[in-house]
């Protein structure tokens, strides 16, 4: 790797990270409040389709990415009226409508496939770019990418600091409390997975906007949906860890797009499948430092503790298990 | 056969239900056609004569249904013990892989019909073996399985094209069309006049009443359902909740590999990119459509095999995209779910009242 230049590596990560970051943040959203929307990886396409056809359409990617949004809170409201109304299992439901938008983004968008449209071009923030290492790293990109970056610093707000952040936050651990405090738990949940769902749409407006501009079967956004739910797990549903967790993801794939440069024997589709295994693996890790032994293990290693402490989290107490009043 | 009984009756006590469920499903493609811009009556007919218009198109259709099937029974040992072993859809790329690897020695052989009973062995062990993977994942490393399952799945699909592309690739160019053909010696029984494999009709058969006797007249049935509705309270009684899930997982990955065994040996004669086409996934949804009762699993799986068949008609007639059958497919189980609870509603109406 003859000319590798740091800044623009860490420049192509945090450009890269976006759609998964806006994904990840949607969904640590929605979690917060207790209900879990599996759909991400279907979602995710069809806001990307309508994202495209609707910039297609109108010329306007800002129209693509409005469309994209509500497409995302429309799929997340479906999820969240139907367990928390209906009361069937979040998951199944979830998981079907994975497959259903998955299919109906490859069927609306075929005709579309292949074609040029509009893209978002890059906007440097004036002054800001101008700083040092850092502006070319954070200043000199387009607006999705401003957007993401910007989504962190507001959802942490937000969630800790605001007082419909800690609403959110009881509804998730504990929405019989919640309601014995005068909260309304189900219109909680409904609204924050429409929400997170609008979050996630924006994610698919920006990989087919911005980051693989256009459509195709397959677009190139598979799988996504399924990294950012994990992502949530290993960001211990907290949004600043998640986002972490979101660039060191890009921070791979960068790498391993340039690792696949210089191992040319290894097949490109070993470094295509490699974010599974890292996130199984990653999973693991998780759930091991919770145990007793690694723990004991730890309590001298100052090193480990940390590690430790950094990835400990718990899920909020009635993730999944949504309000039934009596 | 009392549950057999129970089953055939529940299907046609709700008519009202049935009536109404269609109509969601009816009305909403119909939409999303209009969407389009097709012609949505076109559309169906194409469909229906794609899928049942002569005795060849229906034989396509036997020939997901027996996939679909394999994969639906072993995945009801799951469901019955409360896992969401989505990872099914790479047991049957795993089944695949391990039938061709099979295969390939067989073509040494002189006799065929043992390599052929070896890769379908081979077949059963790779799904199993996959299925445990996740499931270890699940009751040591508390990997949650639909995890665990997604990330097994893309790497089975990656080994795949390694092996495409890689150590098994073609003389001369490697290419997306898949493996060398196997020679015909070492294809799976077929049925010309019919145009099936009996073998593999047989075995899906034999499947279905597998599972019907375990889940209904064992007691490893018994006690999965018994993990699956209180986990704490079958530990208790002394049963481990880890070594059944072990189990179901081992059930489910076999069934898988299974298929996917058969996908090789009697349908592609070779290992192809997409050799599990989605029928894992899809069979998730035959199992929830068919409420988790193995009497109706034959049937769903006939009806979705019928809209797959038939939907790869629409971009020859219409030029549309053949992903509308899972689109049909999503919103009936989906409708499914709404109607299901609207009787839920109404009942609880009812006893209010």
């Amino acid at each position: 790797m003859i000319g590798f230049d740091i800044t623009i590596l860490l420049a192509s990560v945090v450009a890269g990270a976006t759609p998964i970051l806006l994904a990840t943040l949607g969904e640590t959203i929605t979690e917060k409040a207790g209900l879990i929307n599996l759909s991400l990886d279907g979602s995710i396409l069809l806001s990307a389709m309508t994202a495209f056809v609707i910039a297609y359409q109108t010329g306007s990617s800002l129209a693509g990415f409005v469309a994209a949004a509500l497409v995302g809170a429309c799929v997340a409201a479906i999820v969240a009226v139907f367990s928390v109304y209906l009361k069937q299992s979040q998951v199944a439901v979830g998981f079907i409508l994975t497959l259903m938008t998955k299919d109906l983004a490859y069927f609306l968008g075929s005709p579309y496939s292949r074609l040029q449209g509009p893209q978002v071009g890059p906007l440097p923030i004036p002054l800001c770019k101008d700083i040092p290492f850092l502006g070319q790293i954070f200043f000199n990109h387009n607006i999705p990418v401003y957007l993401g970056l910007a989504a962190i610093v507001v959802a942490w707000w937000f969630l800790y600091k605001t007082q419909p952040g800690l609403v959110l936050r009881s509804v998730g651990e504990n929405p019989r409390a919640a309601y014995a405090r005068g909260v309304n738990p189900r219109r909680v949940q409904i609204c924050y997975a429409v929400c997170g769902g609008f979050l996630v749409g924006l994610a698919g407006a920006s990989f087919s906007l911005c980051m693989k501009p256009g459509w195709g079967q397959p677009q190139g956004a598979e799988g996504t949906g399924w990294i950012a739910l994990a992502l949530v797990i290993f960001g211990g549903w907290d949004p600043v860890k998640a986002s972490i967790g979101a660039y060191l993801f890009a921070f791979l794939q960068v790498i391993s797009i340039n690792l696949q440069g210089v191992f040319p024997s290894i097949a490109a589709q070993v470094f295509q499948v490699a974010p599974f295994p890292i996130m199984i693996f990653t999973l693991l890790l998780v759930y091991l430092v919770q145990k007793e032994s690694v723990t004991r293990y730890a309590r001298r290693r100052p090193l480990m503790r940390s590690i430790i402490k950094a990835l400990s989290a718990n899920a909020p107490a009635s993730l999944g298990k949504p309000y039934r009043p009596d | 056969m009392n549950n057999a009984q129970k089953a055939i009756r529940g299907f046609f006590r709700y008519p009202a239900e049935l009536t109404l469920l269609l109509g969601i499903v009816f009305a909403f493609t119909t939409v999303v056609l209009l969407i389009a811009g097709a012609p949505p009556l076109d559309a169906y007919y194409h469909i229906f004569r794609g899928a049942l218009g002569s005795w060849t198109r229906f034989s396509y259709v036997i020939k997901v249904w027996i996939p679909l099937t394999l994969c639906a029974c072993g995945l009801l040992y799951t469901f019955r013990i409360g896992l969401w072993n989505i990872g099914v859809e790479g047991q049957v790329t795993m089944g695949a892989i391990f039938a061709t690897w099979a295969l390939r020695f067989g073509t040494q052989s002189d006799t065929p019909a043992i390599a052929i009973l070896l890769s379908l062995l081979a077949g059963i062990a790779g799904g199993a073996l996959w299925a445990l993977i996740a499931g270890f994942l699940k009751t040591k490393g508390g990997v949650h399985e639909i995890f665990a399952g997604l990330g097994m799945n893309f790497v089975a699909q990656g080994t795949t094209l390694w092996l495409i592309f890689g150590p098994w690739k073609r003389p001369g160019i490697a290419s997306m069309s898949g493996t060398e053909v196997f020679p015909e010696g070492l294809w799976l029984p077929y049925q010309a006049a019919l145009n099936i494999s009996p073998v593999g009709f047989g075995l899906a058969l034999g499947a279905v009443l597998l599972t019907a006797f375990i889940l209904i007249y064992t007691r490893i049935g018994l006690n999965l359902k018994a993990i699956g509705n209180n986990r704490f309270a079958a530990y208790l009684f002394g049963l481990k909740p880890g070594r059944y899930m072990l189990l179901a997982m081992l059930f489910a990955g076999g069934f898988a590999g299974m298929a996917g065994s058969l996908q090789v040996c009697g349908v592609y004669h070779r290992l192809i990119p997409s050799i599990s086409s989605d029928y894992g996934y899809l069979a998730l949804l035959v199992v929830m459509l068919s409420n988790y009762n193995i009497f109706y699993v034959p049937l769903v799986a006939l009806f979705f095999a019928c809209l797959n068949v038939g939907s790869i008609q629409l971009p020859m007639m219409l030029q549309l995209d053949s992903a509308l059958s899972g689109v049909i497919q999503g919103s009936l189980v989906l409708a499914t779910l709404a109607v299901q609870a609207l009787r839920m509603y109404l009942k609880e109406r009812g006893t209010e009242a």
